[in-house]
């Protein structure tokens, strides 16, 4: 065995066990529920199961979740494993790449089926059954609507492109997911986002403060911001060259793009920060009780 | 038939959306439309699981390299849809006792809402953090102050993510009241609100600008390249 593999081994095995000492004396990564029955008709429970904070949990109706703490622990794997990426490739991060992979398809295609083929396709196609099966809220007398014929025929022809033969048959509904996708995209993105972004844009440049007094800061403000967007715009102006007095807008117009893209960039990587703080907190609080921001565990 | 109907369906279905847009009359035929484009979106789902599944059969079946690790997307991915179809784990609910069946399929508790919780929800957020380092190192190498326009992008950015930390407002108790502004807290909220919304906008105008010519041009049929190249 490589000695730096070696090391890494027994870095593993000691911190497993440690972590198993932990959780054995203190009890971290457990995960406490109460059962509560809501309602009860017709000889039926409904009971929902509520988390509890770990301080509560010698209360009487309070018990361990075992698929919740387990839950807990395999939450912790994961983030681990994808964290271990950061030393480079290695098999746990590849391991938890594929159960991402088919959990993430899986469970699209599962909400697709209930809020869409469900909800919508044999809502409208078979209402009698899905009021007797899944949807027994739907109300009584809704007739079948025949129109939902057409998208029922251009599913089978899209699940058709999955046949040895004949591929260009899921042209036919991929061309009306292609012109619907135009359509609506074409009408929204016109009336929300250039539209309404010149109407925002249209300001005025000499601003008053409520007292009637001349707002030189707000001024300076809508000024900076009119003038902007115009040179943003100069610069995406390709159909004349970027010469002369054009070329000088053009390149404020770059000046401003460069702000706007560190400023997207200092943005997104805090996004991310405040997601790796969020992952970090979970393994620190809910996994490993070293901290309690949230005081779940005070008096315990 | 195998070119000409695609492209009269994909303008037809577009004409049709924009002009619900204008008249009222036509309103329904837009709605119509989109039900049908959303269930359209669900079996291209079905489609996408079948190809990943026909994939990494493939794969297992050929012993590639890494065939191992699409076996365990594979025990995965049905496991979930398993667990998710049948509602593995779903209680009745407080509504509809009696109905077995019309329980929300990611209901607490159940084993979908587990594997949700407990490993798809923990793996995206921890694969969205990772990019925080890998952005920063590619920035780290990409960005160089080589000129003006880009020490601009290099001190928006170090104002930006400075100003959005806790000693950004920190340093706020350290300037004088009329120097307040210098604050990194103080010049994010002003590149954000100033120089930031102006260049979005500029950007979003041209995108919008962009996606309705695109548009167009798919409506009219002279951008087809969503047919393939071949004839079948």
């Amino acid at each position: 065995m490589r000695r730096e593999t070696l090391i890494w081994t027994t870095l593993m095995v000691l911190g497993g066990l440690a972590l198993l000492g932990r959780a054995a004396t203190v009890g971290n990564g457990r995960v406490y529920i109460r059962a509560v029955t809501v309602a009860e008709v017709e000889g039926v429970q409904v009971v929902q199961y509520q988390g509890v904070p770990p301080s509560q949990r010698s209360e009487a109706d309070v018990s361990l979740s075992w698929p919740r703490t387990i839950g807990i622990w395999i939450s912790a794997l994961c983030t681990l494993g994808i964290m271990s990426f950061v030393l480079g490739d290695n098999p746990l991060y590849k391991l938890m790449e594929s159960i991402f992979v088919g959990v993430s398809a899986a469970y699209l295609m599962v909400a697709a089926f209930w809020d869409e083929i469900v909800q919508n396709l044999f809502r409208s196609l078979i209402p009698g059954l899905m009021r007797d099966s899944f949807l027994p809220g739907l109300e009584a007398g809704l007739q079948t609507d025949y129109s939902y014929l057409a998208p029922l025929l251009m599913s089978g022809m899209m699940l058709w492109r999955l046949a040895p033969k004949g591929a260009w048959i899921a042209r036919w509904p991929l061309a009306f997911f292609i012109g619907a996708t135009a359509g609506f995209r074409l009408v929204s993105y016109l009336e929300a986002d250039f539209t309404q972004q010149i109407n925002n844009t249209i300001m005025p440049l000499i601003v008053y403060a409520a007292d009637e007094s001349f707002d030189i800061w707000g001024s300076i403000r809508n000024v900076l911001i009119v003038s902007g967007v115009l040179l943003g715009l100069v610069y995406f102006f390709f159909s004349v060259p970027h010469r002369g007095v054009v070329g000088g807008l053009a390149r404020g117009g770059v000046w401003l793009l460069m702000i706007t893209f560190g400023a997207s960039f200092g943005y997104t990587v805090m996004g991310r920060i405040a997601l790796l703080a969020d992952r970090l907190q979970f393994l620190f609080d809910d996994w490993l009780w070293l901290i309690d921001p949230t005081m779940q565990r005070i008096g315990m | 038939m195998k070119r000409t109907v695609p492209i009269v369906i994909a303008a037809a279905t577009g004409f049709v959306l924009i002009v619900s847009s204008f008249i009222p009359l036509t309103e329904e035929w837009g709605s119509a439309a989109m039900q049908w484009f959303n269930i359209l979106a669900a079996i291209a789902f079905v489609l996408g699981g079948s190809n990943l599944l026909r994939m990494n059969l493939q794969k297992i079946s050929d012993r590639r390299l890494g065939w191992g690790y699409a076996a365990v997307t594979l025990v995965a991915f049905l496991v979930t849809l398993f667990v998710g179809l049948f509602k593995v784990g779903v209680q009745p609910t407080e509504s509809f006792p009696t109905y077995a069946w019309a329980a929300p399929y990611n209901q607490e508790g159940s084993f979908l809402w587990w594997l949700f919780e407990y490993m798809y929800k923990p793996l995206q957020a921890t694969m969205f953090s990772l990019l925080a380092f890998f952005i920063a190192s590619a920035a780290f190498r990409a960005f160089r102050a080589k000129n003006p326009e880009a020490i601009a992008l290099l001190a928006t950015a170090f104002i930006v993510l400075m100003g959005r930390t806790y000693v950004g407002g920190l340093m706020r108790e350290f300037l004088p009241e009329r120097l307040e502004w210098l604050s990194f807290d103080a010049m994010t909220n002003y590149i954000m609100s100033v120089f930031n919304l102006a260049g979005m906008r500029a950007i979003t105008i041209g995108i919008a600008l962009g996606v309705a010519s695109t548009s167009l041009k798919v409506l009219l049929g002279v951008d087809r390249s969503y047919l393939g190249a071949g004839d079948d």
